[in-house]
């Protein structure tokens, strides 16, 4: 009886058991499955436009409705380009920050102070970015077209890079502080100890001992700079034509599938948007794939 | 740790719920969904809120550009859609079903400038093809000078700004520069999204107007009420019998006075009357004739047959009052005829 | 120290001992200076743009505003309660798929460290939290808006849980490694069957850090606005019915700050506010999460 009782106990936990683990192998195997999935989605949505327009999507510059011809590359030249700058313009910033947070002010008041403002930066909205950006720089950089004497946009790559680089601040930074402050002591004590100025010990032993894991903070950091829609298609003047300059309006991927997409009505201009979605998707993968194998490497040393 | 989220779900639902009761105005109800054009907006958001107030229904309208009422409607995720650009036969056949447009008023598609200094401007047809197709950059261009003598046009860099979205108000105001300039036709086009040679894009008209209204010596075309709502200024443009009109309900109710196609499918830019405003257009809600598909019960489609009627008829009571002309009788009763086909499984909804 | 300062030796042309010195102090302090400034610096645009939204959305802000709904253009009053309960209702039905799915892959991301499913599982994880919102946002419109035949709540919820998925796996799985396997083996060697041993035992453990990560994924997902715009598509009612369009925060920011309307304008301040708040308030939430239920062993 007892025995009987306990068999069926235990085989009723076993059972439990089994079906809880299967559970997680189909939750973590839904993952996966949810990936691919995406991935075949823009693959398969895609091929009218692949068919249609094969190699000239990636350098044609021309994306007319109209005559059914999207050429795509106002719009790889739009990303990189804001993408790039905002980098640029960062790189000072960030480093500064992560010497500052990683370097002189590990601890105490000013540093948890910043470390929170970082924090906020990074946590605010991109749509608030860019009606910001839409309400305070713009107006910011007509003034400075008029004076310079360019044409008075306010919109365009310029303004959609200063709103990036504020964006993509916290990224690079709080992942170069975390690099820095890994330095091992003894490295620094020993460059301290021969006489070099803190700069110096900064210079040439911590940032070339930091290198890759900075590079790999500037990487994630480009990679949400290329993704980001809303703050840049509000400030980045909407125009599908390749840009001549800083003050030019433009489009990056990521704004024109905004900007069109709930209204392509014809199947190519839809298969077309949704080429620039898996370009995108492709390009942004990559970078991060790479910037974390860098992580990884970083972080096992 | 689940007793913990039980509270916290539980504690946001009803806070919703409170917040939910608080903005209620209409109880449950069928909802009618659309989507479409800017153009008509401030008159639709109009008729909707007073329609849905008297019958108890909710209409939501979303103005995403005509571009993307076509496609919805096209794709069944909405129940009509509202353009200023009547679809072309092969955009219906696309479609996949017959489906019947339904005029609802009339506007004008005005040049709405940021000129300093308050400036009465004219311009006309070539000038403004010329604006846009890149080829006149400054408002004091001798070309432009020319057409505005006594004005003090200011030495200042022209603005473009275009619609970035799929628009109706593009088709009208692109339809109209392709009969006036022949380079326009060629180069660019006639279209919902087209190819354009310069300037900013906004989106939808609510962005041209507030790009216009932001940047100064800018020039971009929206329709009327988002000119006059905004305080922006307004260009006289020459139409062919050589008169420089002002946008008003008048002119554009002069422009409208064409043979209407049964289906009242008809462009009325570059008219030829005396007073006529050239760049006018009606515009339309898309809806398919037949309504039994994608799971519409009969009560869905009558109670959007029963929108439509009252649109053309009683709504119309709206549109002058927000500086729309109202659509003249003759496409009045036409549209009623049109309304009185759309059939659910065969049978017409409206017994009249 | 020479008595004439070394001016004798200089005139010969060469150098003396304390020469060397001072440029290099000169660089430590001109660059320490320098990251200080720039670091202020950085924080110049937060306090702008906090100090925009405070000045103008605190302004908009009253109870008409929160309790209403948006009205037409030039009818004053409008409010944003029904974007209110439409980001709450989204968040929920994120959260639904998102912490299901994202704390179970966490456990066996936890569970089976080495199995090569963990590594593809890992990468696809890393993969789907860079992928662009607004790639994510095409996903779900066709994946479910052309497949249910209308835009939707629900559509706009899957589109925002999966963006949430990778925050959870990630933090599920770094809270439950910190677990000492100690505790794992002994409530094994007790007798207690596996599948309670993790959700009494060894989830309970880690409840902070998995909190830490949902209350960070929401934050994130609050404020995105790409995903919603082929998908929830907005709303000017009320919103009860998942399968209907919604409205929500950011859309209505999105939609009021590019219009030509004053009114419209300080209605996005005021939203702004509230979403700046909402999202603030959740991440200064998960850092206090995170210190009082910290897995201590």
């Amino acid at each position: 009886m007892t025995t009987n009782a306990a068999e069926r106990g235990v085989r009723g936990a076993h059972r439990a058991e089994d079906s809880f683990k299967w559970g997680l192998y189909v939750a973590a195997i839904l993952v996966v499955v949810l990936l691919v999935a995406m991935l075949l989605t823009l693959l398969t949505s895609s091929i009218p436009s692949l068919r249609h327009l094969g190699a000239r999507f990636i350098y044609g510059t021309t994306w007319d409705p109209v005559a059914s011809e999207f050429g795509a590359l106002p719009f790889l030249v739009g990303t990189l380009a804001t993408s790039f700058l905002a980098l640029l313009i960062s790189i000072p910033f960030s480093l500064a920050i992560s010497i500052f947070l990683g370097e002189y002010f590990r601890e105490g008041p000013l540093s948890s102070f910043l470390k929170s403002a970082i924090d906020l930066l990074a946590g605010i909205p991109s749509v608030i970015y860019g009606f910001w950006g839409l309400f305070v720089l713009v107006p910011l950089v007509r003034a400075l077209e008029m004076k310079l004497g360019v044409a008075p946009y306010g919109v365009g790559v310029l303004t959609a890079s200063l709103v990036l680089t504020i964006m993509i601040i916290p990224y690079s930074a709080s992942l170069s502080r975390e690099v820095i402050q890994m330095v091992p002591r003894d490295l620094k004590e020993a460059g301290l100890s021969l006489g070099a100025t803190r700069f110096e010990v900064i210079r040439k032993v911590i940032l070339p001992y930091a290198r890759s894991g900075i590079f790999a903070g500037a990487l994630l950091a480009l990679g949400r700079a290329i993704g980001e829609t809303m703050a840049v298609t509000m400030v980045i003047g909407n125009s599908n034509l390749l840009p001549k300059s800083i003050f030019s309006p433009a489009n990056t991927m990521a704004s024109v599938i905004a900007n069109e997409f709930a209204e392509a009505s014809e199947s190519i201009q839809v298969a077309s948007l949704i080429e620039v979605a898996l370009l995108l998707f492709v390009v942004t993968t990559i970078i991060n794939l790479i910037g974390r194998q860098i992580i990884k490497r970083v972080s096992f040393e | 740790m689940k007793k913990a989220t039980y509270l916290v779900t539980t504690s946001l639902i009803t806070a919703m719920m409170v917040l939910g009761s608080c903005g209620l105005s209409m109880a449950g109800g069928t909802e009618i969904l659309g989507a479409g054009a800017t153009f008509p907006y401030p008159l639709y958001s109009k008729m909707f809120d007073v329609y849905g107030e008297q019958y108890a229904i909710k209409i939501n309208y979303q103005a995403i550009g005509s571009g993307g009422g076509i496609k919805q409607l096209a794709e069944k995720t909405v129940a009509f859609g509202g353009t200023d650009a009547f679809m072309t036969d092969e955009e219906i056949k696309a479609a996949g079903a017959p489906i019947v447009h339904i005029p609802t008023c009339l506007g004008a598609v005005v040049l709405a400038h940021n000129v300093p200094g308050n400036l009465e401007i004219r311009l006309t047809p070539q000038v403004v093809a010329d604006i846009f197709l890149g080829k006149i950059t400054k408002w004091n261009d001798p070309q432009i000078v020319a057409v505005n003598p006594g004005v003090r046009l200011p030495d200042m860099a022209i603005v473009v700004v275009h619609r970035s979205d799929g628009s109706g108000t593009t088709f009208i105001f692109s339809d109209y520069l392709g009969k006036v300039s022949a380079e326009w036709k060629q180069k660019v086009g006639v279209g919902k999204s087209l190819n354009w040679p310069v300037g900013l894009g906004a989106k939808g008209n609510p962005g041209v107007a507030g790009l216009v209204k932001q940047l100064p010596g800018s020039l971009g075309y929206v329709e009327l009420v988002y000119a006059l709502q905004n305080k922006m200024s307004v260009a006289r443009i020459a139409n062919r019998a050589g008169n420089f009109v002002l946008p008003t309900i008048e002119s554009v109710s002069a422009a409208a006075a064409v043979t209407m196609p049964a289906d009242t499918r008809v462009s009325i830019t570059d008219t030829s009357a005396e007073d006529g405003y050239p760049i006018s257009g009606f515009t339309w809600l898309i809806v398919y004739r037949e309504q039994a598909y994608a799971g519409r019960s009969r009560e869905d489609a009558l109670q959007l047959v029963k929108m439509l009627s009252w649109m053309i008829d009683e709504g119309q009571q709206f549109t002058e009052p927000l500086q729309y002309s109202p659509i003249p009788k003759e496409v009045a009763a036409l549209a009623d005829s049109i309304v009185a086909g759309i059939t659910y499984q065969g049978t017409p909804l409206l017994a009249k | 120290m020479k008595a004439d300062g070394g001016r004798f030796e200089r005139q010969l042309g060469g150098q003396v001992a304390g020469d060397r010195v001072w440029p290099r102090i000169v660089a430590d302090r001109a660059f320490k200076g320098g990251v200080i400034l720039l670091s202020v610096l950085s924080m110049v645009p937060l306090f702008l743009i906090l100090a925009y939204i405070i000045k103008n959305g605190a302004a908009a802000i009253n109870w008409r505003f929160l309790t209403n709904l948006p009205k037409p253009v030039g009818d004053i009053g409008g409010g944003i309660s029904n974007a209110l309960v439409g980001t709450g209702i989204l968040i929920v039905i994120a959260c639904a798929i998102a912490i299901p799915l994202g704390v179970g892959t966490g456990i066996f991301l936890s569970e089976y460290r080495k199995a090569k499913l963990s590594y593809a599982v890992r990468l696809c994880a890393d993969v789907l939290q860079g992928i662009p919102s607004i790639v994510i946002g095409i996903i779900a419109y066709a994946w479910l808006v052309l497949r249910a035949g209308g835009f939707s709540a629900l559509s706009g919820g899957v589109a925002l849980g999966i963006m949430m998925l990778p925050v959870v796996i990630k933090c599920t799985e770094e809270t439950l490694k910190l677990v000492p396997d100690t505790l794992r083996e002994a409530s094994l060697a007790l007798g207690v069957p596996y599948h309670r041993t993790v959700l009494k035992v060894i989830l309970p453990a880690g409840i902070g850090g998995i909190m830490t990560g949902v209350l960070i994924g929401v934050a994130r997902i609050a404020g995105e606005t790409a995903p919603l715009l082929f998908t929830a598509f907005g709303s000017p009612f009320m919103a009860y019915d998942i399968m209907k369009p919604i409205s929500s925060l950011p859309l209505i920011i999105f939609n009021y700050a590019t219009s030509p309307y004053p009114e419209w304008h300080s209605l996005a301040w005021g939203a702004s506010f509230v979403l700046v708040v909402l999202v603030l308030g959740l991440n200064v939430f998960a850092k206090v999460v995170t210190r009082r239920w910290k897995v201590q062993f």
